[in-house]
């Protein structure tokens, strides 16, 4: 009974409760009620507080240059948000060694404001030897966790911890056509491991729709293939209704992206696209391009599942990391001060 | 890697979406269902368990407490609650035996004992390596509702004492029970008194906030109305042409959910449909931070070393262990000297002993030569008797038998009167 918000067709899924719930247990009474009591107004409660508090989101995006990577950004969130390097002294603007620039805005729609931080990696893959390109990547995402364990650790700490924590990265593929690349493999496979990777073939109006399938079939062969699990990953799927949805949305990873900050007229209809000489391909036309579905998946559906792995899963094996590496916090109040040798022992 | 710090805003030239971002939130909350756990402190037979099944509607547990508890326990029971697509997780805590005992003195610390016992399970789960708090059914007290006797005077001091020693620790809401016993317009005074009371003994209650512009107004109103007048009831009565909750008296009868009659209404909007997730909040914001901090604290964790530097928790860990390692070894090296000594001593006891059961082996032996000895000569001077004896023996024998060969019949007879 929610109010009158759209209905995305995950949120119609879930209308009906789970059979089991997530922590049976036996012991617990279920009880009828009599009449109407009013609970269900936590919802509402809920909505109001989160409102006013706000989110944040903080995106990551990937690829060599050229790639589109601003544009996209551009096209998601409907304004300026990057700013996209042009001009007669471009070529010197690739960096030397990757450099991870973020940018941060506040936006706000229908009263919901999102503090949005996109983090941009230049000189990513552009470089002769691209060995370790991913090394500043992997050190700036750790070191996000290594500052919210920080401040998650302090006696006196605040209310709202804020969250710089990358939620997901958006790892961009040129559209060979053919595989995915040596530097594509290792780059994902490793940050697959530590933070939400999403894959999209860019500038996918150079390949025709068999081309495209062809090539989506390959790169999801060779993901499998080499043991990468990207976002949605199987592992966290909460519930078979999840499964479902996220089985569709596997089916079609990497989405066929391309982006456009420019509005056309098309058929009396002011639409975002790119115009060629042969045809203006509407970037928000799902015959056209995939950029919708990775809309809904980034923003509309799955943004808060994002953030939630992110924070449940992806930060809880960092901060098992740090805690069984160095002895930085590991107490147990009743048993007092424990060396790591024997909490790992009680655990 | 450089940060723009500055956070402009931007405006959107279309529709992106993330105004869904509230739906998708409260769909995981479905998902994972809600908790909320309600501790009710009163008297023994104050009304509680019925006001909490009229609260929620349903049949809680039916039992009946005795007044000849020895002292105060805490009982809690946990059920599952369903409306349209919300599941509620709800724990009701009831306080055995309270108010019943002749010293009431420990009354409270209980309850303060089983609230400081769920901060602990949660603070200990959130301090774990392998942790999961995601899905950890949170046992937290969410709110106290704080049954107060209608006398009409004031507070009872049992109760001042037990709100001061719990109004740091859970969000108190003061109800007064079967309000049907007041007047109206001794209500009016009653709450007056009791305001006063708790304000002038500073004992902080919970407030209905009003931060957000939505609930602010009728929340505002609310907490002029403090502590709530309930009467709880489930049996239903027919008024008019409704079927409502009520209590049946000679003289008419008492509506439940009549706003005249009390503050049921006002009490079910407050806790449930209003600010049950704000109570969360606060008990998890607030309460529990101050529990962790000072529980923190108390083991010697400081976020500033002595210079006001911070200190990073790691050295103040390792310090921490060095000297708890210090103080082991020295405890060691104290047990062991124990030990030592303890041995020297036992040794030198048995010593002793031994010694004694020496000597008294010397003297038990000597004794037995002795009467050896002493027997030796008796046995010697017997056979010196027997063989002087023979000697007689034969001797007298030699001479009888020279007698008999001599005289024969007249001797034998005169033989025979000298033996007789």
């Amino acid at each position: 009974k929610l109010l009158g918000m759209p209905q995305t067709p995950r949120q119609i899924l879930r209308a009906s409760p789970e059979e089991t719930p997530r922590d049976a247990n036996p012991a617990n009474v279920g009880l009828e009620l009599f009449g109407y009591v009013g609970i269900e107004a936590v919802l509402d409660q809920m909505r109001i507080k989160t409102m006013k508090t706000g989110f944040e989101f903080n995106l990551m995006v990937v690829g060599q240059s050229g790639l589109g990577k601003s544009t996209m950004v551009n096209t998601l969130f409907k304004s300026k948000v990057s700013q996209k390097p042009t001009g007669p002294d471009y070529e010197e603007r690739i960096p030397k060694t990757v450099q991870l620039q973020s940018v941060t805005h506040v936006i706000e729609e229908k009263g919901v404001k999102m503090k949005l931080t996109v983090t941009d990696t230049p000189g990513f893959g552009d470089q002769i030897n691209n060995e370790n390109c991913w090394d500043p990547i992997i050190k700036y995402i750790n070191e996000q966790y290594e500052k919210y364990l920080r401040e998650e650790i302090l006696i006196s700490r605040k209310r709202k911890i804020p969250d710089t924590r990358v939620h997901s990265c958006v790892y961009f593929v040129p559209p060979t056509g053919h595989w995915l690349r040596p530097l594509d493999l290792e780059f994902m496979r490793r940050l697959s491991k530590i933070v939400n990777v999403v894959p999209v073939i860019a500038k996918a109006d150079t390949l025709t729709l068999e081309e495209r399938a062809e090539f989506k079939k390959r790169i999801q062969k060779d993901l499998k293939a080499h043991g990468i699990s990207v976002y949605p990953q199987e592992d966290f799927d909460d519930n078979s209704d999840d499964r479902i949805l996220n089985n569709k949305i596997r089916d079609k990873i990497p989405f066929a992206v391309v982006g456009a900050d420019k509005e056309h007229q098309v058929n009396g209809k002011r639409v975002l696209g790119r115009k060629t000489k042969w045809g203006i391909i509407e970037v928000e036309n799902p015959a056209h391009c995939e950029f919708p579905l990775l809309r809904d998946l980034l923003i509309r559906s799955h943004l808060q599942d994002l953030k939630d792995i992110t924070h449940n899963v992806h930060y809880e094996s960092y901060r098992v990391q740090r805690l069984n590496e160095s002895n930085l916090l590991v107490l147990s109040p009743i048993n007092g001060l424990l060396g790591k040798d024997e909490v790992e022992s009680n655990l | 890697m450089y940060q723009n710090d500055n956070c402009r805003p931007l405006s959107l030239s279309g529709h992106v979406g993330f105004d869904s971002l509230p739906d998708q939130l409260v769909n995981k909350s479905i998902n994972q269902g809600f908790c909320f756990n309600i501790l009710c402190i009163g008297e023994t037979g104050i009304g509680k368990s019925t006001l909490i099944d009229t609260l929620f509607n349903t049949s809680f547990d039916d039992r009946v407490s005795t007044h000849f508890q020895p002292n105060v326990r805490l009982r809690a029971q946990t059920y599952e609650l369903q409306e349209s697509n919300v599941r509620l997780k709800l724990t009701i805590v009831n306080t055995v035996g309270f108010g019943d005992q002749i010293n009431k003195e420990d009354s409270y610390q209980p309850i303060v004992d089983y609230i400081d016992a769920q901060f602990e399970a949660y603070l200990q789960e959130e301090l774990k390596i392998k942790r999961s708090l995601y899905n950890y059914h949170d046992t937290r007290i969410h709110v106290c509702l704080y049954f107060i006797s209608p006398t009409g005077h004031s507070l009872k001091t049992l109760d001042l004492l037990t709100m001061k020693n719990l109004d740091s620790k859970v969000n108190i809401i003061p109800v007064i029970a079967k309000a049907d016993t007041i007047s109206k317009t001794e209500l009016q005074k009653f709450k007056i008194k009791l305001m006063s009371e708790l304000v002038n003994n500073g004992v902080q209650i919970y407030q209905f906030p009003t931060d957000d512009e939505t609930i602010s107004k009728i929340n505002a109103t609310m907490n002029g109305h403090l502590p709530f007048a309930v009467v709880g009831s489930m049996e239903e009565m027919k008024v008019g042409n409704k079927m409502v909750k009520a209590r049946q008296y000679p003289w008419g009868i008492v509506q439940v959910e009549n706003e005249n009659h009390c503050d049921f209404v006002k009490l079910r909007e407050m806790l449930i449909c209003t600010n049950m997730e704000d109570l969360r909040e606060q008990t998890h914001a607030r309460h529990y931070e101050l529990y962790r901090r000072c529980k923190l604290e108390e083991m010697g964790f400081r976020d500033t070393g002595p210079e006001n530097k911070p200190v990073s928790l790691q050295e103040t860990y390792e310090a921490k262990r060095h000297e708890f390692f210090g103080e082991l070894q020295r405890k060691e090296e104290e047990m062991r000297q124990m030990f030592v000594q303890r041995v020297k001593e036992k040794e030198a006891i048995l010593k002793e002993a031994e010694r004694e059961l020496q000597a008294k082996f010397e003297h038990l032996k000597r004794l037995h030569q002795e009467e050896r000895m002493k027997l030796e000569e008796k046995r010697k001077l017997l056979e010196d008797d027997m063989i002087a004896f023979n000697k007689r023996k034969a001797a007298t024998e030699l001479l009888q038998a020279q007698a008999f060969a001599s005289t024969p019949s007249v001797s034998l007879k005169k033989d025979k009167d000298r033996k007789k």
